[in-house]
């Protein structure tokens, strides 16, 4: 199936008899049960107006095509979503209703907020086939319930987005990276904390066990106008004058090492499983090594771990009780998603059965 | 406005609900005597006004969670309220219901620099959270213009925004946990110190559902630390629609302010004459204020004042030192005290694309021409949530309607433009009957869903967000099945 409008989406959901696999780019590894409902028949951006910082696109635009508009007009969506084909060993051109379908952010989310942080309205087609629409195209929006938050990293098991409305931001006029080399994980984490913690207005935070050099790498980066980022640059590396620390100006280069933290550059042409670990940073690095894993990439001062591990693996036992949840990103072995509490599995089992009675979207993925 | 008829099974049985109540929290939390009561009969929409049934105030989760037991077993309505801030009646309660007040629950819990967060008890007022970080150089960025009142529970519940949330976001994007008691008396924690929760985004949902899915007691707050500085800059022009293009001018520069807000000449004149401020008299004036370290800053004002010079400004005033930005904020800070100085007035909140500005405001001018009834303008342009305050005579028969009538006037503009019905307000009561202007049925339906979800019986708040035709069958098969 691939609707080429709204109301075509809407008409083969409702008259859909089993399970439906709604698919963006296929990128981001959602291989389930059912007839492939593809989204890339509704595509095109709607609507951007740069000087109210406001993009509107149809759900199955290439993720490509939006960051080209934004960059013709020095914009970007802020959220940094990472790219999932090197890690999943996937083709295909991801789709921003995916971006959002799953709330992917990527190392700025530490300092600007999440995807759904910069959503501003959807329209989708819930399971029964009915077109519904929440927030709009203004960044202020407190009108009803706020059910853009719930679509986002919904995974299309509420309903299948058909635009999305987003606020985007201007890029940076340079960027730098702060490089500190030959921290263990547990000194890294407090490092990033004391630079996340410091007014320079860090944006980006991550440690590298295994750099690409061998050793372990500290990142720290800063973005923003020329002056203000060597300024920036400057006093952050004086909060470390102690270490080995190095200032990366050049911003092509900070780019590109940014990318590959971005997505998990590292773990590509791997085997094994790899899980996202969601955490309290100052308990990273005591996560990270009850993880015993063959490899960590430690994002977002520490609140974010990549861990690779033998195939089948299961990470949550190994972890125990902890403030956070973990998703198995790639592999089979285990529930992708982390078991609820019940009280709130309560819920998300009612909001799905509100929202997709039949239980035909994306089954067996979430709620 | 029309509230719902009570429910008289409830009134009749107060004396057994009051008596309930008590044996579940302290004496002293609960109030049932109607001198008392009054104390809680409105918010800071104060046009409405109607005394509870009884008000309790628990001092801890449990005790939230032993009331609401009660409430959900012998069907009685609850409304909570933090502060009663709420300027769309949020918190107004109904004469069948028990209010139940957060205030007593003030605690700090904790406060975690490594990991940038502080927990709170949600009956702490807001002002009074960057107020426990602040000496350690820290903050809790949504800022309120009520912030010395207003408590973090009904900032949740309302999901408010403050001055600087073009660059740091409104209370959603800085809320990292909650513990939340659902109407039958579940507790359960949501998010925690991690910065995304698992699962489907309940957070997101809680925050700014008017406090009908569940009672918030305590919540993990994000927090930043302070710029080094800020400094704001002054700027005139001779009309509304070149100021407009001037903060789209500065927005596509790439310079984002922490602050970009605006004020027309009706209320320019109003805040000059309570406040000298020494503004200049012109059509329009931007305040635009920018942080970092002083030579950042400078950086920053250099382009922003560049591009206000392309666009002939009547006034560019720059603060050199604390006490001129102070003078530069005075204005802004007052309009609303200087407005309520000269009149009555009603506060809307809409929000607009910021393409719609000059259009937008032209209509209201030429609505309030129609009308007869001043409307001044102040908000927060950077992100096109705008504040008209229109100005009424509440002792004049008629002019509270008329007041009303012109305001859902501006308020359908603002959603005929691509905009919505209110920006961080709230539905509450007072847009409630408008949101058949921005949404279709379909649309309610799908958020009345959740609300199902949640507190099947409607019994959290159940009169506020939906009009009353729409919400009619769920609200009356919750009294059925009492
Ligand atoms: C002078 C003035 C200036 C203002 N400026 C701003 C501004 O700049 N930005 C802005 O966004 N708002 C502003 N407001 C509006 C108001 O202050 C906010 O909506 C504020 O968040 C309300 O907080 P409160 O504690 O007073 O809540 P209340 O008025 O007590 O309640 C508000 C809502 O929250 C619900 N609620 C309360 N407690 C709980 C709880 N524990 N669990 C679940 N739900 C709960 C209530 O039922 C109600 O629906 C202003 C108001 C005034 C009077």
């Amino acid at each position: 199936m691939k609707p080429e409008t709204e109301a075509e989406l809407a008409g083969m959901i409702a008259s859909a008899s089993w399970p439906i696999c709604v698919r963006g780019g296929g990128t981001r590894g959602v291989n389930l049960d059912g007839d492939v409902l593809e989204t890339g028949g509704l595509s095109g951006i709607t609507l951007y107006e740069p000087g109210s910082l406001t993009l509107v696109a149809q759900a199955g635009t290439p993720l490509a095509e939006i960051e080209a508009a934004l960059e013709a007009e020095g914009q970007r969506l802020a959220f940094e979503p990472m790219d999932h084909r090197g890690l999943m060993g996937t083709t295909g051109a991801p789709t921003i209703g995916g971006v959002v379908a799953a709330n992917v952010s990527g190392p700025r989310r530490v300092a600007v907020g999440a995807c759904r942080d910069f959503m501003l309205g959807v329209r989708y087609v819930d399971g029964t086939g009915t077109v519904v629409k929440n927030g709009g195209r203004v960044m202020k929006n407190v009108t009803g319930y706020d059910l853009v938050k719930l679509m986002s990293g919904s995974w299309g098991t509420l309903g299948v987005l058909s635009e999305v409305s987003l606020k985007v931001l201007p890029k940076p006029e340079t960027s730098a990276c702060i490089l500190i080399t030959g921290l263990s994980d547990a000194e890294a984490v407090r490092a990033m904390a004391k630079a996340l913690g410091s007014p320079f207005e860090v944006s980006g935070a991550a440690h590298l066990p295994e750099g690409p050099e061998g050793q372990a790498v500290t990142m720290l980066r800063v973005e923003g106008f020329a002056g203000s980022v060597a300024y920036r640059a400057d006093q952050l590396a004086g909060l470390f004058g102690d270490l080995d620390v190095r200032v990366e100006d050049d911003p092509a280069s900070v780019a590109e090492s940014w990318v590959s933290v971005r997505d998990v550059a590292g773990f590509h042409g791997t085997d094994g499983d790899v899980w996202r670990v969601s955490c309290t940073p100052s308990e990273a690095a005591d996560l990270g090594a009850k993880m015993n894993a063959d490899a960590l990439v430690y994002d977002w001062g520490g609140g974010l771990i990549w861990a690779r591990v033998p195939e089948g693996t299961d990470l949550r036992a190994r972890l125990g009780i902890f403030d956070g949840h973990a998703t198995l990103v790639r592999g089979t072995g285990q529930p992708k998603f982390q078991p609820e509490p019940p009280a709130i599995a309560a819920l998300s089992r009612g909001l799905r059965q509100k929202f997709d009675p039949r239980g035909i979207l994306n089954a067996g993925l979430m709620g | 406005m029309q509230m719902p008829q009570p429910n008289a099974s409830v009134l009749s049985r107060k004396a057994q609900i009051v008596a309930r109540l008590r044996e579940v929290i302290p004496q002293d939390a609960v109030i049932s005597d109607e001198m008392e009561t009054r104390a809680y009969e409105c918010d800071a929409l104060t046009a409405y006004k109607c005394p509870p049934l009884a008000v309790v105030l628990p001092s801890s989760t449990e005790e939230v969670a032993a009331v609401l037991k009660v409430c959900h077993q012998m069907g009685v309505p609850v409304v909570p309220r933090g502060s009663g801030t709420s300027l769309a009646g949020g918190a107004l309660p109904t004469a069948d219901c028990v209010l139940l007040g957060v205030a007593r629950m003030n605690d700090l819990i904790e406060t975690d620099y490594d990991n940038r967060f502080i927990r709170v008890q949600t009956g702490r007022t807001n002002l009074s959270v960057t107020g426990a970080v602040e000496a350690d150089g820290f903050f809790y960025a949504p800022d309120p213009s009520s912030q010395l009142a207003c408590a973090i529970a009904g900032n949740i519940a309302m999901n408010s925004g403050g001055a600087h949330c073009l660059k740091y976001g409104v209370t959603t994007n800085n809320l990292l946990g909650v513990t939340m008691v659902q109407m039958d008396g579940t507790i359960m924690e949501i998010g925690g110190a991690h910065l995304d929760a698992g699962g489907y985004d309940l957070l997101g949902l809680i925050c700014g559902s008017e406090g009908q899915l569940g009672v918030v007691t305590e919540a993990t707050l994000r927090i930043l630390p302070k710029p080094e500085g800020a400094r704001p800059v002054l700027m005139g022009f001779d009309s509304n629609e070149v100021a407009g293009a001037c903060v789209a001018d500065i927005i596509k520069a790439g310079v984002l302010p922490v602050a970009i807000e605006f004020m027309d000449r009706p209320c320019i004149e109003a805040t000059e004459a309570f406040a000298k401020a020494g503004y200049p008299m012109c059509e329009a004036l931007l305040i635009v204020e920018v942080e970092g370290s002083p030579a950042e800053i400078d950086e920053q004002l250099a382009l922003i004042l560049e591009i206000a010079r392309r666009h002939n400004p009547v006034e560019l005033r720059e603060a050199k030192d604390a006490d001129e930005a102070g003078r530069i904020w005075l204005g802004r800070k007052s309009a609303f005290g200087a407005m309520g100085q000269i009149n009555d007035y009603m506060c809307l909140d809409g929000t607009i694309p910021v393409s719609e500005l000059p259009y937008v405001l032209r209509r209201i001018g030429e609505m309030s021409k129609e009308y007869g009834l001043d409307v001044a303008n102040v908000f927060h342009a950077g992100d096109g949530n705008m504040h008209p305050l229109i100005l009424f005579d509440a002792n004049k028969e008629g002019d509270l309607e008329l007041c009303e009538a012109l305001g859902a006037d501006i308020l359908r503009l603002c959603v005929e433009v691509g905009g919505c019905l209110t920006g961080e307000h709230g539905v509450g009561i007072e847009k409630r009957d408008l949101m058949v202007d921005q949404f279709a049925p379909d649309d309610l339906e799908a958020q009345m869903a959740v609300k199902d979800v949640f507190d099947p019986a409607w019994l959290l708040n159940p009169a506020k967000v939906f009009p009353l035709a729409a919400s009619e069958s769920r609200r009356s098969m919750a009294l059925a099945a009492e």
